[in-house]
């Protein structure tokens, strides 16, 4: 046995294209994962990036076109979903809406043959820890989203998995029952301590409940790392924009700054704000600019700011002494943008 | 800045009346349905209102007029055993079509609800409504053709040397008959044959509408395909099967066409109905006979709801 819960090795997966009768695109494209046990593992990227596709490899709903899946160690080859030892959570939730909530949860358990007796106390005690106690005669439908979603997760769970799949479960709820649940997750995976594979094309989920990360782009992996690597050390300008705002400086503008013309990256809270012409300590970089845009954002405001050098940047300063009436005269001003040389980032160009 | 007000158009009667319409929706409801509200009350109901009433009614045995009195002596006759022969033959009949056109319709309708590509699923609609299209005598004329003994399948049977098998077949008592067209079996198959689109539709309907993803979740908890079969999709679909089996059972007890063409001599309610109203003139009677398919569907419609298969509506 390993200590990975699940590998991808080079792993391709090739579809029809709708567009083009006859010919393949590939969904996933050589893709190399390593997932650890008891990992909270999220897989990032936009829509039609492969990490949806990837995922239901691991489940088995698709085989891959060519490459492996191993859960534990041991290659999944073409078995069936009913046959591994992993439980999905759906994007819609997938309840079956003709049965109750207990039967629901209870469906698993029966599928694997365990004996009745022990049935009714596993699905009583999943719906406590989703915190549904007493849900049992219900049905779906009855149910709110957020209720619904926490009752397919107690029907996957009841199974203790070895891998729990979780296909952007949080993407129909609203954003403040979107963030309770994302932080009852992250404490319900301490808990079992079962590894989670999630998908997402929410960055701040990612960075808010993940282990490590994985970011697709176009069928591939541009990045593996912690929330932390991933947003301090962007890898790719992909990545740079993806996960929070890219703030990509290259050309004529960064040989000012840098006195080279590579590309790199700078996040917008790294860099403050001075009057035009005001003294730059050492080691810190500069650049003179124009307001061009200001959103007030309530903690905190957006700048855009056009620099000198040709480009834009995005500044994001918190509101500790600023108020809305300030923010909104600021627009025009010319300002000196200034921050610490180390936060700069090279970034190599996607594919 | 100041606001400038955009003055708006002078109010024509076009525009006054929708305003009226759209300020008063139960109006514009009411306006929207009295037409199909007078067509279904009057005229629909108002007609099996009729009906019904004829059937107490009694007609004298020596003018042959109907005498508008209350009597229940239609009903008795009906429990004569030539009557209730009819009736259980029919009900027979038309249960035993849909029990047959079920796995008929079934697997087509899952292939067009979950496999067909969105051409195949146009090219598979028109062919199953194309039929519906030309005239349903025509059709039950062209199965007498095909069932006759000296039609394609006498033939083929004769060129296999199987016509010894063919005329066992026909002399099974209740099934057989002097060729397949004029059999209780021909009249089957052309019930089935006739009626099998109206099963196909609603069950496609059904299953197009269980999502892709709860047969995913089936078999991710460990459901092999026949499991999930059985206990998703299927009473999943239960509702669309009862739906179309209402119509192919429903048709087929109140049909008197496919049993005068292809059938034996032996009568079939729609054809005692005909009989009696026109032949006989004796319209209390054939008004009771039709109460009979009435009160069976109500049986079946009860039966089928009893069974959840409304649960989903």
């Amino acid at each position: 046995m390993t200590e990975f819960a699940v590998e991808l090795r080079d792993v391709v997966k090739e579809f029809a294209d709708p567009g083009k009768a006859g010919e393949l695109v590939a969904a996933v494209n050589h893709v190399t994962l390593q997932i650890k046990d008891g990992e909270f593992f999220s897989l990032l990227g936009p829509s039609g990036c492969g990490k949806t596709t990837s995922l239901r490899m691991i489940a088995g709903f698709e085989l891959p076109t060519s490459g492996e899946v191993l859960i534990h160690g041991q290659s999944m080859g073409k078995t069936p979903p009913y046959q591994r030892p992993v439980n999905t959570v759906f994007q819609n939730y997938a309840l079956f809406p003709h049965m109750t909530i207990g039967e629901n949860v209870a469906f698993g358990l029966q599928m694997k043959g365990v004996p009745k007796a022990e049935i009714e106390p596993r699905v009583k005690e999943a719906l406590e820890m989703v915190r549904l106690p007493g849900y049992e005669k219900r049905k779906p439908r009855q149910l709110s989203g957020g209720q619904q979603q926490r009752v397919a997760l107690a029907r996957a769970l009841v199974n203790r998995p070895e891998v729990l799949l979780l296909d952007e479960p949080l993407g129909a709820l609203d954003l403040k029952l979107r963030k309770e649940m994302q932080l009852e997750l992250k404490t319900l995976q301490r808990e079992v301590g079962i590894t989670f594979i999630y998908v997402t094309h929410d960055q701040e989920e990612a960075l808010t409940m993940s282990d490590r990360i994985a970011v697709f782009n176009a069928g591939r992996i541009e990045q593996v790392g912690t929330p932390a690597d991933i947003y301090e050390y962007p890898a790719t300008e992909f990545v740079a924009g993806f996960v929070g705002v890219s703030n990509l400086i290259r050309g004529e503008a960064a040989r000012q700054i840098t006195g080279t013309a590579a590309d790199f990256t700078i996040r917008p809270e790294k860099i403050s704000l001075q009057e035009a012409g005001a003294p730059v300590a050492d080691g810190r970089c500069t650049i003179g600019g124009t307001i061009h845009d200001v959103v007030y954002l309530g903690a905190h405001t957006r700048y855009l700011i056009d620099l000198d050098g040709g480009g834009e940047l995005v500044v994001v300063q918190q509101n500790l002494e600023t108020t809305s009436m300030d923010v909104r005269a600021a627009r025009g001003r010319k300002v000196q943008l200034v921050w610490e040389r180390g936060h700069n980032r090279l970034v190599a160009r996607s594919g | 800045m100041a606001a400038q007000t955009i003055p708006l158009p002078p109010p024509s009667l076009a525009r006054r009346l929708s305003t009226f319409f759209y300020r008063r929706p139960r109006l514009s409801l009411f306006a929207t349905l009295a037409l199909p509200l007078f067509w279904l009350v009057i005229v629909y109901l108002g007609a099996l209102l009729a009906l019904v009433i004829q059937s107490f009614y009694r007609v004298e045995g020596f003018t042959g007029q109907v005498v508008r009195e209350f009597t229940l002596g239609n009903y008795q006759q009906l429990l004569e055993p030539a009557n209730i022969d009819i009736i259980l033959r029919t009900s027979l009949m038309a249960a035993l079509v849909t029990l047959a056109a079920v796995p008929l319709a079934y697997p087509l309708a899952y292939y067009m609800a979950r496999y067909a590509s969105p051409r195949m699923k146009t090219i598979l609609y028109v062919a199953i409504l194309l039929p519906l299209w030309s005239s349903y005598l025509v059709r039950v004329y062209a199965w007498k053709l095909i069932l006759a003994r000296e039609g394609i399948i006498g033939w083929a049977a004769e060129q296999l040397g199987l016509s010894g098998v063919l005329d066992g077949f026909l002399a099974i008592p209740g099934i057989g008959g002097p060729s397949l067209a004029l059999s209780n079996f021909g009249v089957f198959i052309a019930f089935v044959y006739v009626w099998l689109p109206y099963l196909i539709l609603p069950i496609q309907a059904a299953l197009e509408r269980v999502p892709k993803s709860l047969l995913d979740a089936s078999s991710d908890l460990g459901a092999k395909p026949n499991t999930t079969f059985r206990t998703v999709i299927w009473p999943l679909a239960f509702p669309g099967v009862v739906a179309g089996s209402i119509f192919t059972f429903s048709l087929t007890l109140g049909d008197f066409v496919v049993p005068t063409v292809l059938g034996n001599s032996q009568f079939f309610i729609g054809q005692a109905v005909l009989t009696l109203q026109g032949t006989s003139g004796n319209l209390p009677l054939a008004a009771a006979l039709t109460v009979v398919p009435m009160m069976i569907m109500g049986l079946y419609l009860t039966a089928a709801k009893r069974l959840g298969a409304f649960d989903a509506l």
